[in-house]
């Protein structure tokens, strides 16, 4: 198999999963400022799902750049 | 391992993915081709440890998974027999604090009603869970090295004794607990809504009478990705952690820039770590109670 399709498939792993994350976690940091201004006294309700949601977004990508440094060091390296 | 001479980067990274499995002993007779020998051990190589099979049984994770939560049993237990009502001890403040927050949990995200197993089964899936992740801070050498010096002692080849330190880096470990989980969300959609409530369930939703065989596919595939995606979420996190703190650990061989890099790495990767090692433990904590509490809700 040609090695640097590996490298490349590594690199689409952390990138698209980052994407995503990113879009995720700026749309959930975005709204959780907006209803702890609205709603100041809700913040300790509101930070204890945030995270619970925080936790759910970060697995995804988390888990595509341990496959991917799988792939990088242990398969191709 | 890091005395071995012939080491690279990616047998370093194989040898610590690689589960201490006990089973049937395999060898290969002809290139490609395993035959058991009917003798039972450990697995020399990762190969054989692929092709034990079914009966394997990955002896490090038990080990490790069955300890803590022993440890975390006879915590609870001492606590519990030397409580106090009046001025608590530390450590009878440190039992409380963790059972008032899984307490205020299950009271916010469960309303199935009067059922006395959902707190018990949340604090011990959090504090266990917690504990296996915990295993993930200890420096990845240490007792994997321990072990293997351990094992040489009775005459096995140090570099071929695997020793996975992470419990929760071990699909079947997850995979287990999730099952658990999924056991008794059926038990509970049986017991509370009746097997007829809990099958119209399945095939009269979200589209009506008319789409049953529609409804039946979407439904059960949504059963079935709740336990998948809960065993999976865990031991995928813990899997990319372990991995980048033995990607760190390859670095302490190359130089010492390297090696003191590696050094304010592992210290922040670890300060990172200790977020996602709780809240992983808490999110599997709070999703298994809001699975159950959907298997007691009516639709």
């Amino acid at each position: 198999m040609d090695m640097g399709l590996v490298y490349v498939a590594g690199a689409l792993m952390i990138g698209l999963g980052a994407l995503g994350a990113a879009i995720g976690v700026g749309l959930l940091g975005g709204r959780f400022l907006e209803a702890a201004a609205r709603q100041p006294e809700l913040v300790p309700m509101l930070r204890t799902n945030f995270f619970l949601v925080a936790g759910l977004v970060d697995a995804v990508p988390m888990i595509a750049v341990g496959l991917a440094m799988y792939v990088l060091f242990a398969v191709a390296g | 391992m890091a005395s071995e001479s012939s080491i690279t980067t990616s047998s370093y990274i194989k040898h610590h993915l690689q589960n201490l499995t006990f089973g049937e002993k395999q060898v290969e007779t002809s290139p490609g081709i395993w035959t058991p020998t009917g003798d039972w051990g450990f697995a020399t190589t990762s190969e054989e440890a692929a092709k034990m099979g079914f009966w394997a049984i990955n002896v490090d994770t038990m080990l490790l998974s069955i300890i803590l939560g022993v440890l975390m049993m006879w915590f609870f237990r001492s606590v519990a027999k030397t409580i106090s009502t009046g001025v608590p001890s530390p450590v009878q403040n440190f039992a409380e604090m963790m059972i008032e927050f899984v307490n205020d949990t299950v009271r916010g995200s469960f309303s199935g009603g009067k059922n006395d197993l959902v707190a018990p089964l949340a604090l011990t899936i959090f504090v266990w869970v917690f504990l296996m992740n915990l295993m993930d801070l200890i420096p990845v050498d240490i007792l994997p090295l321990a072990v293997a010096q351990g094992a040489a002692l009775f005459g096995a080849d140090p570099h071929h004794v695997f020793f996975k330190v992470v419990p929760s880096t071990d699909p079947n470990a997850t995979m287990g607990m999730a099952l658990v989980v999924f056991g008794l969300m059926l038990y509970y959609s049986f017991k509370i809504k009746g097997a007829g409530g809990f099958l119209g369930e399945l095939a009269f939703e979200p589209f009506g009478k008319m789409a049953l065989p529609i409804n039946l596919v979407l439904e059960t595939v949504t059963l079935l990705a709740k336990p998948f995606s809960l065993g999976l979420r865990l031991f995928g996190n813990m899997y990319a952690g372990e991995m980048v703190f033995i990607l760190i650990a390859t670095m302490y061989g190359a130089s010492l820039f390297m090696g003191s890099l590696a050094g304010v790495l592992q210290i922040g990767w670890a300060i990172f770590h200790i977020l996602i090692i709780t809240l992983q433990a808490f999110i599997f904590m709070v999703l298994t109670v809001v699975y159950i509490d959907m298997a007691h809700q009516h639709h």
